[in-house]
């Protein structure tokens, strides 16, 4: 490589200033071409306007871009994506009213056929194994038909945002930034929510776009992901570059210390399986739950069964997009078709009951969106705590605000949630902060059942061992808890026990300790013995006996 | 990152669903083709910008119809004077302002308790209309000696008229998923037919040499007026005690912090188990009821009879005073003053001036494109929010 000398990109004491916080401290950066580098750091040290400031989005006050030897000013994103710098965000932009391809076309700055575009997006779909696997996540006999005749499946391209899971979301904005074939790609915490092997498949396509020669700022907070992937590494603390360093060499320690300045905070011991079990009726029992899809592009639900005792932290594993939202809605109510007995709470039948009755009960969820289902963004925390909590609600029916105030300042303060005051719109927080609060909302309230969807997901190191010392902390206090994560590691740290959930149907329980990432990562491609339980309820469907299973039925072991 | 805590300016009680996207205060969303919020009839986030906005507006209406006044031909000054001033000037002024206030005021607070809720009940005419014919059906059973009290009656079937039109709305969008947009419009032209129907058949009156009219009502059921000789009703004191109540039920109450949320995030309402099932039928029962309450106070208030040109089209321009007032039910107050205004201005151009009506029907029109324009300026030099 002749240009090898010259950086792709170099940033030169750049300088940003917030009233009341500096952004970014005299900071330089140099990306060598070809060279996927690292940027590490927590929430708040600075990457994330770094990364505006290269793409364009906020000016600097002071500091020099120089882009291939080339000073430049770089004044917006299209100047940026002109210059030949993409990026994936990790809080996605896209339409979701518009389908895949229109979404596409929109972050275009020239003009396309639909043709061209269709064509375009399924090149490089199929090059860069991105593809959104819409007959793969819920094949059910319809499907059978659909594959023997591809061309009428549901096409990528074609398919409405709004029916794509987080992930699959995803893959559509790292395509769209590949779209113009850029000579810098700045990734923001991208593998959040891949499986193992698609993480895989992703560091080989970002591997190869390096080899290409195309530059990638790859931002994350997973140390190992850095070290497998990256050959340079910038860490951030507060605004200022605190070492630059080649991470393969680097033990995770050294990593830490440089983001954190100090240890990480240490998480509690994970409960361990042997950890005594209540005796009774579990604290949640699914049994036998069929659903059919509620759309085009949603899961089926077959032969679901499974018991959740008090204090045990079960892991619900498996791609995006494979019943997990759907079991999720059946089991908070607000999935209404439920029938009755399929789902009990202590013994007690809660398939019909409202949300707000099993909420009564003790069951409490935690939705994987944050903004817009978890919390109402235009609306102050105050306010977002009478999503779930009726503290402030008099029995007249009126609100008493400063109750709710209260509530929300006492959850700032419990759960460490930075942000202004109990008056701060949602919204304005951070994805980690907004997370915390939520998280704390639910725990505060004393749950018996915790459901919770991609707790940590995008939040930096020390945000997300907060939220799982909160969720370890239940347990320990005999609170039933349901992980769902698309993130195996953090399962196979939180939970004592894990399911595989693949096109709408649940493998066997097996513990962490007797569990490899190989054989959870083959179970979420669907390969997993069928579970007798399943079988079984299949078969003859008592709807008072209880089925045999649940923690004992280890068909596998 | 420095954006944690840059939103300051949300209020959260007064200001509650604005429907900004999510996406727009979030770190690193703000550089890609963001949704743009809808160029949009949505209450803005600051307190002081909800107000500067329409302030302007109304600024660039006077100016722009300074220029339409010059373009016919006519002194500025006085055209203006005409719209801004002489309908402002003295007792019978303020009375007929009040006339024509009260049933605006209405129906916009029912309006911006439904828009709130994100159900566009557009057809608040004719549920005024149906709140009329209701209410006319009992004042017609008044004789000469039936007492006073019937005007409670009267205004209760106007209420009663107005939710059962709403309530058609509400069912056909609840049962069938029909769109409340079209439904509750094209039942405003059902309800002129019905209003057709009964004056030209059933209910004209056989002693009223063949007009399309029912006979004038009994004097028992007039609604008791403020002062003697000015056409101004205790209808002023109900919309003027429906606006904190108004205020109060979107503000400070559960079921009114649902249908907010409703409105807001519907994702999020399912998730907390807020029905939006009762939020449309409270918004198209509330809306309704209100506009079917209007309807009554105007029957049997200034007009004493139905005739077919009851409607005016109160029900539609309310819509922009609901907008113009930010959804808020005390700003609805403020502009239901001010669309008043443009009403008599126009009949005072038309009659002084020789220039034609329609010119009310303009200057609301500008009131309100001006006040859209003002709204995406504001959001622009706001900027998305760094």
């Amino acid at each position: 490589m002749t240009a090898a000398a010259v950086p792709r990109l170099e940033l030169v004491g750049v300088t940003k200033r917030y009233p009341g916080v500096v952004a970014n401290d005299d900071v330089n950066l140099r990306v060598m071409p070809g060279v996927i580098h690292a940027i590490l750091g927590e929430n708040g040290a600075g990457k994330s306007t770094l990364m505006k400031i290269i793409y364009g989005a906020v000016r600097p006050d002071v500091g020099d871009l120089v882009w291939n030897g080339r000073q430049v000013a770089v004044e917006s994103p299209r100047e940026a994506r002109a210059l030949g710098i993409s990026m994936v965000f990790q809080h996605f932009a896209l339409f979701d009213s518009l389908t895949v391809a229109e979404n596409v076309w929109l972050g275009l700055d020239r003009r396309v056929s639909r043709r061209d575009l269709l064509a375009r997006i399924a090149e490089l779909a199929r090059a860069h194994d991105l593809g959104v696997a819409a007959p793969e996540a819920a094949r059910t006999a319809a499907d059978l038909a659909a594959d023997l005749a591809p061309d009428l499946a549901p096409d990528l391209a074609q398919r409405r945002v709004s029916e794509l899971s987080v992930g699959e979301r995803q893959r559509v904005e790292i395509l769209r930034a590949l779209f113009t074939d850029p000579q810098l790609l700045i990734l923001d915490e991208p593998t959040a929510v891949l499986t193992p092997q698609a993480v895989e498949t992703l560091f080989v396509t970002l591997r190869r776009l390096a080899a290409g020669g195309c530059s990638i700022l790859y931002i994350s907070h997973k140390l190992d992901e850095v070290r497998a992937l990256c050959t340079q590494c910038t860490v951030l603390r507060g605004g200022r570059v605190t070492g630059e360093l080649d991470p393969r060499t680097a033990t995770n320690a050294q990593l830490s210390q440089l983001m954190l300045g100090a240890q990480p905070p240490a998480r509690a011991e994970a409960p361990s399986a042997a950890q005594s079990l209540t005796d009774g009726p579990p604290a949640l029992e699914v049994r036998n739950l069929s659903l059919p899809r509620r759309n085009r592009f949603g899961v089926a639900l077959e032969h679901i069964s499974l018991s959740l005792r008090a204090g045990e932290i079960l892991g619900v594993a498996g791609i995006s997009g494979s019943g997990q939202g759907e079991i999720l809605d059946a089991i908070s109510g607000e999935d209404a078709r439920v029938q009755a007995g399929v789902i009990s709470m202590a013994g007690a039948d809660v398939s019909r009951a409202s949300t707000g009755a099993r909420r009564a009960l003790g069951l409490r969820t935690v939705p994987e969106e944050r903004i817009g289902r978890g919390a109402v963004p235009t609306l102050s925390l105050a306010a977002n705590t009478l999503l779930t909590r009726r503290d402030a609600v008099a029995s007249s029916g009126l609100l008493r605000w400063p109750t709710a105030r209260a509530l929300a300042a006492r959850l700032i303060e419990r759960f460490r949630v930075r942000a202004r005051g109990p008056e701060s719109a949602a919204g304005s927080l951070s994805g980690g902060n907004l997370q915390k609060f939520i998280v704390g909302r639910e725990v505060d309230a004393g749950p018996r059942v915790l459901l919770v969807a991609q707790p940590t997901w995008g939040l930096d190191v020390g945000a997300a061992a907060e939220i799982r010392n909160h969720l370890s902390a239940l347990a320990s206090g005999g609170v039933a808890v349901l992980v769902v994560s698309e993130d195996l590691a953090e399962l196979f740290e939180l939970c004592s026990e894990l399911v595989v959930l693949a096109r709408g149907r649940l493998s066997p329980r097996v513990a962490v300790r007797d569990a490899t990432v190989a054989q959870i990562g083959q179970w979420m491609s669907g390969l997993f013995p069928e579970p007798a339980e399943a079988a079984l309820a299949a078969s003859n469907d008592p709807p008072v006996a209880l089925v045999p299973g649940g923690p004992g039925a280890n068909a596998h072991a | 990152m420095p954006s944690g805590g840059v939103s300051p300016t949300s209020s959260q009680d007064a200001d509650p669903a604005s429907p900004r996207p999510a996406s727009v205060s979030m770190p690193g969303v703000v550089l890609l083709p963001v949704p743009e919020p809808r160029l949009g009839l949505q209450p803005l986030r600051s307190a002081v910008l909800a107000v500067a906005s329409p302030l302007a507006a109304l600024a660039i209406t006077v100016v722009v119809g300074a220029v339409l006044f010059t373009a016919m031909g006519k002194s500025a000054g006085t055209g203006l004077a005409m719209f801004f001033v002489e309908p402002l000037r003295g007792a019978r002024g303020l009375s007929e302002l009040a006339v024509k206030a009260t049933p605006l005021a209405l129906i916009a607070l029912g309006l911006s308790v439904s828009f709130r809720a994100n159900i566009w009940n557009i057809g608040a005419e004719g549920q005024f209309i149906a709140g009329a014919i209701a209410a006319t059906a009992v004042a017609m059973r008044a004789g000469p000696e039936t007492s006073h009290a019937v005007v409670v009656p009267i205004v209760l079937a106007g209420l009663g008229g107005g939710m059962a039109w709403g309530a058609l709305t509400a069912w056909l969008r609840d049962r069938f998923n029909a769109s409340e947009i079209l439904v509750s419009l094209m039942l405003v032209y059902v309800a002129e037919m019905l209003l057709g129907y009964l004056t030209y058949g059933p209910w004209k009156d056989p002693e009223g040499f063949n007009f399309p009219q029912t006979a004038t009502f009994a004097e028992a059921t007039e609604i008791p007026k403020l002062a003697a000789g000015h056409r101004a009703n205790v209808g002023l004191l109900i919309a003027l005690a429906a606006a904190p109540v108004g205020w109060l039920f979107l503000s400070r109450t559960y079921a009114g912090f649902q249908l907010v949320v409703c409105g807001a995030a519907p994702s999020a309402a399912r998730f907390a188990g807020f029905s939006a099932r009762r939020g449309l039928w409270t918004a198209l029962l509330v809306s309704g009821g209100l506009a079917g309450l209007a309807g009554a106070l105007e029957v049997a208030g200034p007009l004493g009879q139905l005739t077919p040109h009851l409607p005016v089209g109160y029900g539609f321009a309310a819509i922009i005073v609901a907008f113009v007032g930010r959804l808020h039910p005390l700003g609805v107050l403020l502009s239901s003053v001010l669309m008043s205004v443009f009403y008599i201005g126009g009949e005072l151009a038309q009659s002084r001036m020789g220039l034609p009506s329609a010119l009310t029907g303009v200057f609301q029109g500008l009131l309100l494109f001006a006040l859209l324009g003002s709204d995406a300026w504001v959001a622009r030099v706001r900027g998305p929010n760094r």
